[in-house]
């Protein structure tokens, strides 16, 4: 009995049932594959839940044919109710947030390509990591159900705050069952995203191949390694939250209602909780989350550059350094989200400085970025141009971070839509546009086919120009007090804002439409593409060392050894003018880091 | 972050290389063969070691966020009734620390059994069975603890105390049937005869974290309850 845990763990054979296959699959490729197309059905109800909102904001009383269907008594005569608008959005943020954000680019991508990565055949624990997808998939389905329950899903927004979120039905529409349904589905999700963390970190650390030092790891993979240790440290706290938010909704404790609080004429049997305890525990999770969403992204999108630049990053090790501040910051930055909640000014200065420090390494980020661009012959192409397009919003989205991290300025932005421009622009369509990226990248890999590059960037284009459509002007919205999560703008100040609304509302749907443009190029290239020859982008890593799709054991049985570092491009080798990693080839290389 | 194959190489061997199965690409069983490589060393933790590091710190990060959360809910509201501990949840301790022990001794007899000739019977699954019974003494001491609270008009929504008191306990009381269910997939194994070392490890430090865990919460509930 020696110590071959590893090797046993990580090597199972090739199944031969249909089950087995594709369905409860212990294959790290499939259930990569299994996250993205989780990730893409959530996108699709988030992006529809959206138009309804955006329809209903510019057009409050317009009929919207068939939305009956959704809901009888929220959209009656084909109107949503004030209620259900806020019961859409949170719905559209729920899906958005939790099965977009944190599955497509974390979980579908990390799945895929951490193993290939490493050189290893497998997750460490394959049944663990099966787990994780169904466990995650029971979290979608639950959180489906609650446009199924009686008064419909909940409408405490994504961040649910007590006590409101705590009390039941006496607190009107929207908060009786879908709480709970809510907060079970998150509880259920916290559990899958920890066995996904449970099989990247031991994999990262513990399965590398021969040669592989952790310097040596692709950037992606650093980035999903990071964002694991994120995931680990914060749905492990969410959990808890919403197991006391749970309690409190349905066992009658008090942990997050106060005293002596009337709500429609009723005295609640509730004593002594702290509202503030609920806003603590969730964004002590809340922050680190967006963090998740984008760092990933952040590794993609540099991966995606370098190979199309062909020449490495101004530095790797620093990139890496400044992903990891901003893990580590995140946690201490999230207070600057209860600017006006009640806390001690004194917190908020103590959670504006960090938030201020925050965007040095974010800035050393983009400048890597741009300094590495500066005077690069890039290639253009889909993924290029989507991660161009990640720089481009993450710096949009950044700036107005400088203005929301400081308290006397934010407390007046504050709940406006210059956050909601803030925070779309950074962790969603940043985000988004690094999954996009992602995909035109590793398509070929993923699926043995090459996407259509020409509808690739005309999806680009198209987006690139409809997001800031969308998101700039809620910039000015928001400094002219429009304030966010309102239904209808029936106050005098803001009803010369409608206009404006109405814009967004045609580019929302203008935005949405072309998306089709990438499911019909998806779709197509998966059955019909060209096929894919092994190493279509002359990429150094470890992926393009292997067949497209890659064999059910990533490297068809070969012990991979490691000789360079991921990212040899502008040498001089027999291949051209780059070296792969696992190439025995001795180069000299040009791009040394002094 | 060049690096060319012309440096010199840096192997640090650890350990000498154990005999394995081919398979993962892994490097743990893999010498360097040439002095060309900059491999980082030869040997690294198995992932279960890693991996079951990961399950404490997320659930360190739980307890760590229910102990806040119950700090943060004391300083709420004055409606902070004291509790009276029921005495068998310290006979609770003394019976989940002895189950640590009796671990610790089945690690040590499947140790000799696995290096030593299997044709000596030395039954190395009985501490193992001791333990388990131990675990299961204490979650029912556990379940006896909530009835002793529960004749005294102590309910989970009675006050603030005893909704922290049922939850520990109750969260953790969890955290130890999954334990149990641990062990008897360890037994299953060792009896078997294809019990790894590091998941026999592995467990192993969940377990005696098990009862870190409950003596930490023992003195929380008994210093703020």
């Amino acid at each position: 009995m020696h110590d071959t845990s590893a090797h046993a763990a990580a090597h199972h054979g090739p199944p031969t049932s249909f089950i087995r296959k594709h369905i409860f699959s212990l294959d790290h490729k499939v259930i990569g594959k299994q996250y993205y197309g989780l990730g893409l059905a959530a996108v699709i109800i988030g992006m529809v839940l959206s138009w309804i909102m955006r329809i209903h904001l510019g057009w409050t009383n317009y009929a919207i044919p068939g939305l009956h269907l959704l809901s009888k008594t929220g959209a009656p005569g084909d109107v949503i109710t004030p209620e259900y608008y806020l019961q859409v959005m949170t719905m559209h943020a729920t899906f958005m947030v939790f099965f977009v954000l944190t599955v497509a680019p974390f979980a579908a991508f990390g799945n895929f390509f951490i193993p290939i990565h490493t050189g290893a055949e497998d997750m460490p624990f394959p049944h663990f990591n099966m787990m994780s997808f169904w466990t995650t998939f029971v979290a979608f389905c639950v959180m489906l159900l609650s446009f199924f329950v009686g008064d419909g899903p909940t409408l405490g927004g994504w961040t649910q705050y007590a006590p409101l979120s705590a009390l039941g039905p006496v607190a009107g529409p929207g908060q009786g069952s879908g709480v709970v349904i809510w907060a079970t589905s998150i509880a259920i999700f916290c559990v899958g995203q920890l066995f996904g963390a449970l099989n990247f970190i031991p994999n990262i650390l513990d399965l590398r191949c021969k040669g592989m030092s952790m310097w040596r790891l692709p950037l992606p993979t650093w980035a999903w390694f990071i964002t694991s240790c994120m995931g680990l440290t914060s749905f492990s706290v969410l959990m808890p939250a919403v197991i006391l938010l749970i309690l409190d909704h349905v066992a009658g404790t008090s942990f997050f209602v106060p005293s002596n609080l009337v709500l429609n004429d009723q005295l609640q049997p509730h004593s002594g909780g702290s509202t503030l305890l609920w806003q603590h525990l969730f964004w002590f999770f809340g922050h680190p989350e967006v963090y998740i969403a984008i760092v990933p992204g952040m590794g993609i999108i540099s991966h995606v550059l370098i190979t199309n630049m062909r020449k490495p990053m101004l530095s790797h090790r620093i990139l890496v350094y400044s992903m990891g501040a901003l893990a580590v910051l995140s946690y201490m930055v999230y207070g600057h989200h209860m600017f006006v909640s009640g806390m001690n000014p004194v917190s908020s200065i103590a959670f504006s400085f960090p938030t201020l420090l925050i965007t040095i390494p974010s800035t050393i980020i983009v400048l890597i970025w741009i300094g590495s661009l500066y005077g690069a012959k890039i290639r253009i192409n889909a993924a290029s141009l989507f991660a161009l397009g990640f720089i481009s919003l993450f710096i949009t989205g950044g700036v107005s971070g400088f203005f929301l991290a400081q308290p006397s300025i934010q407390i007046l932005l504050h709940a406006t839509y210059f956050v909601v421009a803030h925070f779309h622009f950074t962790m969603a369509i940043a985000a988004i546009f690094g999954i996009f990226s992602g995909t035109y990248f590793w398509f070929p890999k993923m699926w043995g086919r090459m996407m259509n590059d020409t509808l690739g960037k005309v999806h680009f284009w198209l987006s690139f120009i409809g997001v800031y459509a969308i998101f700039m002007p809620m910039h000015y919205l928001g400094l002219a007090g429009n304030v966010r999560r309102y239904q209808a703008f029936v106050v005098d100040y803001m009803q010369p804002l409608v206009g404006v609304h109405q814009f967004i509302t045609i580019a929302a749907l203008f935005t949405g439409a072309v998306q089709f443009i990438f499911i019909y190029n998806f779709i197509h290239s998966r059955f019909w593409g060209e096929p894919a020859p092994d190493n279509p982008w002359q990429g150094t890593s470890l992926e393009w060392s292997i067949p497209s799709p890659p064999p059910h054991d990533n490297f068809g049985g070969r012990h991979v050894v490691v000789y360079h570092d991921p990212y040899q491009y502008g040498v001089q080798s027999s291949t051209g003018d780059y070296v792969m990693q696992d190439s025995p080839e001795q180069v000299k290389t040009i791009n040394e880091e002094p | 972050m060049a690096t060319t194959v012309q440096q010199p190489p840096k192997v640090e061997p650890r350990r000498s290389p154990q005999p394995g199965p081919p398979g993962n690409g892994g490097f743990r069983n893999l010498l360097p063969n040439d002095g060309s490589l900059r491999a980082v060393q030869d040997h690294a933790p198995a992932p279960s070691k890693t991996g079951i590091w990961v399950v404490l710190a997320a659930i360190t990060m739980s307890f760590a966020a229910f102990t806040s959360a119950l700090v943060v809910r004391q300083g709420a509201a004055p409606d902070w009734h004291h509790l009276t501990l029921p005495n068998i949840l310290f006979w609770n301790t003394l019976v989940l620390l002895a189950s640590s022990v009796t671990l610790e001794l089945a690690r040590r007899r499947v140790a000799v059994f696995m290096g030593g000739p299997r044709t000596v019977d030395l039954s190395p699954a009985r501490w193992l069975y001791v333990t388990a019974f131990l675990g299961v003494v204490f979650v029912i001491g556990q379940y006896s603890a909530w009835l002793q609270l529960r004749s005294q008009g102590l309910y989970l929504a009675t006050n603030p105390n005893s909704s922290f008191f049922y939850l520990l306990t109750a969260i953790h009381g969890l955290h130890v049937l999954g334990g149990l269910i641990g062990l008897t997939y360890v037994i299953r194994k060792l009896n078997r005869v294809v019990l790894r070392r590091t998941t026999l490890d592995s467990f192993s430090y969940y377990w005696h974290f098990m009862g870190i865990l409950w003596v930490y919460l023992l003195l929380l509930l008994w210093m703020r309850l």
